[in-house]
């Protein structure tokens, strides 16, 4: 089979980056990161001291206070922002320009509304295979990416003529398609419905499975960061946020939802999260203002959740 | 052509009646969107009327619908009448020379070009043509700047001043500098263009280049940060930015600004063709105008109104090429 091909060629060549035994080697590296934002009343301390080590293959989840600055974290990773102070080792080398080894897959998909998902991944494709696959081996590459994430049925419509999870879906299959180094994913089913996130997130780790890919993904969702990350990095409330703790999680994978709903060591790392978000970084002001009751809603357990 | 149709709206109900679908339903579009107007047309032509009946001019009566029906027929006659006088010349011409030839075949035969007067029908062509290449120049013009000034807002800040001080300038500010510049600088034995022709078409893309530049920018401008994140984290170089991201993105602005171009060129186009006693229709309103006859204001209301329809038809033409390249199919343009 084709596919079966590419995905060897793909491992063949994250092989020849990682070199022999350097599996645990940082891949990434966030390094004492800050940034100030000029504002009319003066400049904004956003970022103070960010420092995240991410390993090849890990995935990564960001999660934390709306307005903390994880959108800003993963702009400076993806280049789109200037750290004020520290900088971003991709394999040991500075980067501070945006590029296709660093692929964003964003929040409301960003597709182009003019092209159809094809033409969409195309154009990535196009940018990043020009002159190293033939016609035909890019036709086929993009064909392959689309039914990774299930789209090879729909490949021709445009943005418009698709749901919203398929959007997110050609999203997502057109930063796999640039091969990159690292994945960066902002809030990518954030725009979704509870069922439509649920299939993309069993579908993210089917291909994360296949793929191996780094990822740093930004999340609300308690349970999608518990259920997809191999670790949680929590931030601090802003200004000045930073990394308040970092949550190792040894599920062992595949891992399934349903299984996981009662699986002890799944409900403990849930709670450490919530914990954290809701008692030592809750967001006092905020709540009490727009949301009174999704504080207790949240600590006598998720069932009620929808009564918030 | 079953396309072209699609496009004209008015059209729609009586196909689906013709095939018979839901025809009471058909039939009230039809009177909403026929009957109504017609009664607008109607109400205004017997106002018309009655307010020309009672205007008395030193050139006679102020024209009704009735005279200007008439004088249309008029301008239909003459134009024939002249066409027929332009084939008899050549006829007597081909014959003149024909005898010449053979008594002497050696003989040297002359063909001279017809001059007769341009008439209402040459008129028109000319003040199309005119209005099409003016239009064109400053659209050619206009669009790529508004493209730079859109995607760098330091081009912007230079050029904007400069935009809004010309901006509202009047064409018949303009006319007597480019006359005098097009006279001074077009100079050549066998002129490919009429000077009149130079000057017109020059005046007409002042006046109409910056509509379509500012809109253009302003559509430029308004790229969502989210298309121009995808477009660094691609690495797109300039040109496929452009054509890939901002043109279909700023398509809709663009041509918002080439129908105002393409109205105000029309509109320039007249007035300036009057006051330089350039050829096209503003001269002909401005001969009969001087010529005073008692037709000539009724000639002058049948140019009006060709006028208008002229203006209408030049935007539908744009909004049916703004359907054809606009990839948002569903978007109501109007
Ligand atoms: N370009 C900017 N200029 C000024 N302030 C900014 C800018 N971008 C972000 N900020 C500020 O930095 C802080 C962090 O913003 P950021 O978008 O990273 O939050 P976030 O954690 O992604 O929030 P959310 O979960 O709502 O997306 C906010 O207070 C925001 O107002
Ligand atoms: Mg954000």
């Amino acid at each position: 089979m084709a596919g079966d091909i590419h995905l060897f060629n793909r491992t063949a060549s994250t092989t020849v980056n990682k070199g022999s035994n350097i599996m645990v080697k940082t891949h990434l590296e966030i390094s004492d990161v800050s940034i100030e934002f000029p504002t009319p009343s003066g400049p904004f301390k956003a970022l103070d001291g960010v420092d995240l080590k991410i390993k090849e293959g890990e995935f990564v989840s960001l999660i934390g206070h709306s307005g903390c600055g994880k959108s800003t974290v993963l702009n400076i990773v993806a280049g789109l922002y200037q750290a004020t102070t520290g900088g971003v080792l991709l394999d040991g080398r500075e980067v501070n320009t945006p590029g296709p080894e660093r692929a964003v897959v964003f929040q409301n998909h960003s597709l182009l509304p003019w092209l159809s998902a094809y033409e969409n991944v195309e154009l990535a494709v196009k940018q990043v295979f020009k002159g190293k696959k033939s016609k035909a081996e890019i036709k086929e590459w993009i064909e392959h990416n689309l039914s990774l994430v299930h789209m090879d049925h729909a490949m021709h419509k445009r943005p418009d003529e698709i749901s919203g999870g398929m959007k997110q879906r050609v999203g997502i299959a057109r930063a796999l398609a640039m091969e990159p180094k690292v994945l960066l994913m902002d809030e990518p089913f954030g725009a979704l419905d509870a069922l439509t996130r649920a299939h993309l997130q069993d579908s993210l780790m089917e291909i994360q499975n296949e793929l191996n890919n780094t990822v740093i993904m930004i999340t609300h969702d308690v349970d999608e960061a518990v259920l997809l990350s191999d670790r949680i990095v929590m931030m601090t409330n802003g200004p000045a946020a930073t990394v308040g703790e970092i949550l190792d999680i040894e599920l062992a994978r595949p891992r399934d939802r349903i299984a996981l709903a009662d699986d002890s060591q799944y409900n403990h790392y849930r709670h450490e999260v919530l914990r954290f978000l809701y008692e030592k970084q809750s967001k006092v002001e905020d709540i009490d203002q727009h949301r009174p009751k999704k504080v207790e809603a949240v600590e006598e357990e998720a069932p009620q959740k929808a009564t918030a | 052509m079953s396309r072209m149709l699609q496009n004209i709206s008015w059209l729609e109900p009586w196909m689906l009646l013709l095939k018979g679908e839901n025809v009471s339903a058909q039939l009230a579009t039809i009177f909403k969107g026929l009957a109504i107007p017609m009664a607008g047309i109607l109400a205004f032509l017997f106002i018309w009327q009655g307010a020309a009946n009672s205007i008395d001019t030193s050139l006679g009566q102020f024209p009704g619908p009735v005279q200007v029906y008439e004088q249309s027929f008029n301008l239909v006659k003459e134009h024939k009448r002249e066409r027929q006088k332009e084939v008899e010349f050549y006829e007597r011409q081909d014959e003149r020379n024909a005898k010449k030839l053979a008594k002497n075949p050696d003989a040297k035969i002359k063909v001279r070009p017809y001059t007769g007067k341009p008439t209402f029908f040459d008129q028109i062509v000319t003040s199309l043509i005119t209005v099409m290449s003016g239009f064109l120049v400053a659209s050619v013009i206009a669009i790529p700047v508004g493209i730079m000034i859109g995607l760098n807002s330091g081009l912007y800040s230079a050029l904007n001043p400069l935009i809004q001080l010309f901006k509202p300038v009047s064409p018949l500010a303009w006319l007597p500098l480019v006359t005098m510049v097009v006279s001074a600088l077009y100079v050549s034995k066998d002129p490919m263009f009429a000077k009149s022709f130079v000057t017109s078409l020059i005046t007409v893309s002042l006046c109409c280049l910056w509509p379509t530049m500012i809109n253009t920018a302003v559509g430029v401008s308004a790229i969502t940060q989210d298309l121009q994140n995808v477009s660094k984290v691609l690495r797109l170089n300039f040109f496929t930015h452009v054509t890939k991201i901002v043109l279909p993105s700023s398509i809709p602005m663009m041509f918002t600004g080439l129908r105002l171009s393409l109205g105000i060129a029309w509109m320039v186009l007249i007035a300036a063709e009057m006051l330089a006693q350039n050829p096209g229709l503003g001269k002909f309103v401005w001969d009969e105008f001087q010529n005073g006859s008692s037709n000539s204001l009724g000639r002058i209301m049948v140019a009006v109104l060709v006028i208008g329809v002229i203006g209408f038809m030049l935007d539908r033409v744009m909004l049916m090429l703004q359907k054809k390249v606009s990839w948002d199919k569903s978007a109501v343009l109007r």
